[in-house]
């Protein structure tokens, strides 16, 4: 299989399994392959903060040594996985994409890089994203943007962004993200490729650095719900270590889509093709519908009422427990810290300013030396994002503003989860666009917080709910651009959605379509 | 909702951040709007509405009281940024910081 | 103090921290051993490091409702954590995880002892609630380092913080309620509240009602005292800080609500409390619910599994002691300090000896102090209860007199050994009954004179027989030759 060899990852990861299984190919030749390929066009794109190059393929190569001795291998033995760079690797870096954490080194490996090990998977990097997690166009990296493979002058989403840029760009068959509002699904709808956002539960988040601890979920990304399922099928399980992590077996995902679901009920709520959306936007999902429906899928309108306020009741339940969470970047334990003669010098400076000045007020207020070491380090190592993020929640948590705030905001939560509990009393899965526009221009949003908030309009329901979420590409915009959808299910339905999701790949080809970047200049499969 | 300069300064020291002038005044416009924004979640009736922290809501998960092999405390302190033979160190902590 | 004393009313609530007996930290399984070398007891947990999440330690869960089940409070059937939030280089989180507005246990009180001993009186508490332990911050001054050093060995050990309501009304029953507390605890194997270890830790808040004369009262501003290292410590500091406060107010004239709370620390070397200095808005501990943990529900089958290993209480224990072996308020309170195995120990010597005053004179003088010479346990006491009971039986039978008794004590504790056998060793050889009335019917007999005196009424000539005896047998038991030989005596008009 030349071609195979040339440009493997036209193909998916369940065909390149068969192709490893039978011998048509090595695991060494997908590694080297993958590696070629992020060689080509990662300094185009920069969807990799790291590659393991030469340990990747000597795993490769012991996989291949061990499927040629006969060895019982694991589900995704030899194939090239990349793995989003907040999910902790032992004794290799993961950085966050920020300046606090880039020379941490984690004695620990995360729950899910356990599992993808234990599957014999190749983890062949880590993928570039927002700071934290924290953005929806990976530009508020501390380390560099990454490029929509599909036009390079665009964001490819985020926070996943190097996660489903290095899919779209055919480096890897299989990539792993984190989705805390919207961060593997629509990454996946920018970059035309497919994402699935689990049950809050379903998979641990041990090992995952946290965002907001109630929302976070890892999910898989790749070219087609077919890989997910496979992917996910790792990913997926209980771990004693998460104790919000759901104890109940993993069904065999990839196997059931095989299963032709029962006549399906999809809803769709009319008042989201509204206002503000793009017309690509709306003529996808038309015809996504007459799809279904000529699949025998049962259409009908539903409602999710509180579904407007879900941008404001996610940023602040988002920023509360971020502010939190990012407490621990300190500079005491582990991570940057700040110039400490630097910082005493200045203090001492400050303190002699005010006694000149006899300000015995602002005197008495200066800081200490361990909280001025606390301010600088974390004003040093956190990008603008992140400190927005961390101001907002805590002028949420604050006295005072706690219960107009916060806990406001976790009361709508409960109305937006039960809109979801009404809707599938009648419907199984709700259909709908994952962002209001394609791809937008780098740059574009980046000094409007609230205008990069609200392109997550449609996808932070899900989050807040704790349902899993399930994009995958359905169109082009009149500039060419990917415009993914998404199939929304109540807890647990995974299995179902990807049924439904493979049912629409099996008769569309958007998943097959390829960036123009690689289509014109790449070596052709 | 407005914020002023003087709130801001007082949330970033409980935020254990600093801001430059400049930051303060862009961060005092920023967060203004969003809070701005947010301001439409007032208009939802929510007496009597049980609030929702966890996504999945299930209780009682625990682990055996057994003791598990710590860090060797070379492996502990390797990332500390400033540290001793036995432990991590900060400018001197003198009562309440 | 006595609050009769004063010209002013004290009053004192307390915040007690205790570490539970636990193996394992609270949300880690790292060791709680203390003692150990810095940093040699952390985990990615302990240390909060990125990306890990706390599993809750369910026998922390029990020891917290044990205690409040034994602190008679009300165990909430849901409760929640909280994250409280706050910089210190000691909590790596930036956050400690707590409990806040749905803790385990509310309400409840602790019965302790009143001055005359006799009465007890109920100390409200307000709320027991489950949180985790900081790290440590050292700063050795005297050899002026510029740097504090952490060790996070302690921090994630699981403590139970313990709030009472304001109703200590002086120094020293605050320290009779912290002294009771620490029994009950130990009872309850829930702390062994050591606070030299640190694992058991006291805050004080205190304030003074004046009263004005015209039957109503002022009070003054509440004081935060911290830093109080020793069960005499918060006595002293409360002491000083009650009359520190008498005197700022006939100064000052400040009441409670004209200034912000204070915060005094306790200085064990001045012996005063100073103004400890805190910023405003570092008490803004933007509590919220902890997103990483599931909430805790109790049911009533599990709380009567709980409460069945509660076992007697010290309370209950001393009521007992007093009703069945009819001792005093005070020797039963001396037994019950010593713990659940020195009670168990004294019950059987009571019951074997058939007297509780004896037995509770005995295992306090005698038994107690030789454990405390030795440095023994009463586990590793050589001298069971049935052998220390079978020696009083003959002290009671009179086959001994008390300067004997003590001598075969002391074999007993020395060779291991039963009475009988340490009697041997000793060669006291003891008289019988039948041999012992022998010997005083001839004396009578062979001394008419001093029998007559007796008879007359002067007593003390009976010493001369009593003398005759010992001469004509060393192994006699004199107080038991007069008994005898009054009888007789008696026995003949």
């Amino acid at each position: 299989m030349t071609s195979l060899n040339r440009f493997p990852f036209a193909s998916s990861a369940a065909e390149l399994l068969v192709a490893l299984r039978k011998g048509d190919i090595t695991s060494e030749d997908l590694v080297t392959a993958a590696l070629a390929q992020i060689q080509t066009y990662d300094r185009h794109v920069g969807a990799f903060l790291s590659i393991r190059g030469e340990k990747a393929l000597d795993e490769a190569r012991e996989i291949d040594r061990r499927r040629t001795q006969g060895d019982k291998l694991g589900p995704l033995a030899g194939l090239p996985v990349a793995v989003k760079d907040n999910l902790c690797t032992q004794g290799e870096p993961t950085t966050c994409a920020s300046r606090m954490l880039a020379n941490f080194i984690p004695p620990y490996d995360a729950t899910v890089v356990a599992r993808l090990k234990a599957a014999d998977a190749i983890i062949i990097g880590k993928t570039n994203l927002d700071e934290f997690a924290m953005g929806g166009s990976t530009e508020t990296s501390a380390f560099q943007k990454t490029r929509n493979p599909w036009d390079l002058e665009r964001i490819p989403g985020g926070s996943s962004g190097g996660a489903a840029a290095c899919v779209a760009a055919r480096m890897v068959p299989l990539s792993v993200g984190s989705d805390t509002g919207g961060s593997i699904r629509q990454p996946a709808a920018l970059c035309g490729v497919t994402g699935l956002k689990p049950t809050y539960g379903r998979v641990s988040r041990f090992g995952l650095v946290a965002f907001a601890s109630s929302l976070d979920q890892i999910g898989p990304l790749a070219q087609t719900v077919e890989d997910c399922a496979l992917l996910l099928e790792v990913l997926a399980g209980h771990d004693s270590r998460d104790a919000t992590s759901i104890n109940r077996p993993v069904p065999p995902y990839r196997e059931l889509l095989l299963q032709q679901p029962e006549k399906v009920r999809i809803g769709y709520v009319p008042e989201m093709l509204s206002d503000g959306i793009s017309p690509d936007v709306v003529r996808t999902m038309e015809e996504a519908i007459d799809v279904f429906r000529s699949l025998g899928a049962a259409i009908q309108e539903v409602s999710l009422p509180h579904a407007r306020y879900a941008v404001a009741t996610y940023y602040i339940i988002a920023c509360s427990e971020a502010s939190s969470n990012l407490a621990r970047y300190d500079g005491v334990h582990y991570g940057y810290r700040t110039d400490e003669k630097a910082m005493l010098a200045e203090l001492a400076e400050e303190r002699r300013r005010l006694q000149q000045e006899g300000n015995l007020a602002a005197l008495e207020d200066l800081d200490t030396a361990l909280v001025r070491l606390y301010r600088k380090t974390r004003a040093e190592g956190f990008g603008a994002e992140v400190k927005r993020r961390i101001m907002l929640g805590t002028y949420a948590l604050s006295a005072g503003y706690y219960d107009a705030y916060y806990l406001k905001a976790l009361k709508v939560r409960r109305l937006i989860r039960q809109d979801y509990d009404r809707a599938f009393e009648t419907v199984d899965m709700i259909l709908g666009p994952v962002t209001p526009g394609p791809a937008f221009r780098i740059g574009e949003k980046i000094n409007d917080p609230l205008a990069m908030y609200l392109f997550d309009l449609f996808t932070v329901s899900a989050n807040l709910a704790g349902i899993p979420a399930l994009a995958f590409p359905a169109g082009l915009s009149a500039e060419g651009l990917p415009i993914g959808l998404q199939l929304q299910g109540p807890p647990l339905s995974e299995e179902r959605l990807l049924q439904v999701g493979h049912m629409f790949q099996r008769v569309t080809d958007w998943h097959r379509r390829r960036p123009p970047l690689i289509e014109n200049n790449g070596p052709l499969s | 909702m407005t914020l002023t300069r003087q709130e801001i300064e007082k949330v970033a020291l409980l935020a254990r951040l600093i801001l430059t002038p400049e930051e303060v005044e862009e961060m005092t416009g920023q967060l203004g709007r969003v809070l701005e924004y947010m301001a439409l979640l007032n208009e939802v009736k929510t007496e009597g509405v049980e609030p929702l922290a966890h996504a999945v809501e299930f209780a009682n998960v625990f682990r055996d009281d057994q003791v598990e092999k710590s860090l060797d405390r070379e492996v502990a302190l390797a990332n500390a940024p400033h540290r001793d033979e036995e432990c991590y160190l900060v400018p001197a902590v003198l009562g309440d910081v | 103090m006595n609050t009769s004393d004063t010209p002013y009313r004290i009053v004192i609530g307390l915040e007690v921290h205790v570490q539970l007996l636990t193996e394992s930290k609270l949300f880690c399984g790292c060791s709680t051993k203390f003692g150990a070398p810095p940093n040699t007891q952390t985990c990615p947990v302990c240390i909060g490091m990125p990306g890990v999440l706390p599993v809750m330690n369910r026998k922390a869960l029990e020891l917290a409702v044990k205690t409040g089940l034994a602190l008679n409070c009300e165990i909430a059937r849901f409760s929640k954590w909280d994250r409280k939030n706050y910089y210190y280089p000691d909590l790596p989180k930036g956050y400690q995880i707590s409990q806040y507005d749905l803790p385990i246990c509310r309400g409840g009180y602790l019965e302790i002892p009143t001055e005359n001993g006799e009465e007890t009186r109920r100390i409200g508490i307000i709320r027991v609630h489950l949180e985790e332990d900081a790290g440590k911050s050292m700063h050795d001054e005297k050899a002026g380092r510029a740097d504090s050093r952490i060790d996070l060995n302690r921090a994630g050990t699981p403590l139970l913080e313990i709030v009472t309501k304001p109703d200590l009304r002086s120094p020293t029953e605050a320290k009779t309620f912290l002294t009771e507390l620490k029994l009950l605890l130990n009872y309850l194997e829930v702390s062994d509240c050591n606070m030299q270890e640190g694992s058991l830790r006291v805050d004080a808040n205190i304030n003074l009602h004046i009263p004005t004369g015209d039957g109503k009262y002022v009070a003054t501003p509440i004081v935060e005292v911290k830093n109080m290292n020793s069960f005499r410590a918060v006595e002293r500091a409360l002491t000083y800080e009650a009359q520190r406060q008498y005197e700022a107010f006939l100064e000052t004239g400040h009441k409670l609500g004209d200034v912000p709370k204070q915060t005094r620390g306790w200085d064990e070397d001045a012996q005063i409390t100073r103004p400890q200095r805190s910023k405003e808005e570092s008490s803004d501990y933007r509590y919220f619910p902890e997103p990483d943990l599931v909430p805790v529900t109790i049911t009533e089958e599990e709380l009567e599994r709980i409460r069945a290993t509660l076992g007697e209480l010290p309370a209950e224990i001393r009521r007992r002691l007093q009703a069945t072996y009819r001792i005093t308020a005070y020797d039963s309170d001396v037994i019950v300090n010593q713990g659940r195995a020195f009670v168990d120990y004294y019950c059987s010597l009571a019951e074997g000896c058939g007297d509780g005053k004896m037995a509770a004179n005995w295992a306090q003088q005698d038994v107690l102090r030789t454990l405390n010479e030795r440095q023994w346990t009463i586990a590793q006491f050589p001298v069971s209860a049935d052998n220390l009971a079978e020696l009083l039986r003959k002290v009671r039978a009179g086959e001994l007199d008390t300067a004997k008794a003590r001598m075969v004590f002391a074999e007993m504790v020395e060779r291991r050994c039963s009475a009988a056998d340490a009697i041997q060793r000793l060669g006291i050889v003891q008289v019988d009954e039948g041999e012992l009335r022998r010997l005083c019917e001839e004396l009578i007999a062979t001394n008419p004179r001093v029998v007559a005196e007796v008879k007359a009424g002067k007593d003390k000539a009976i010493g001369s027989l009593v003398g005759q005896a010992k001469k004509r047998n060393p192994n006699v038991n004199p107080a038991r030759v007069k008994e005898i030989c009054l009888e007789l005596i008696q026995g003949q008009s």
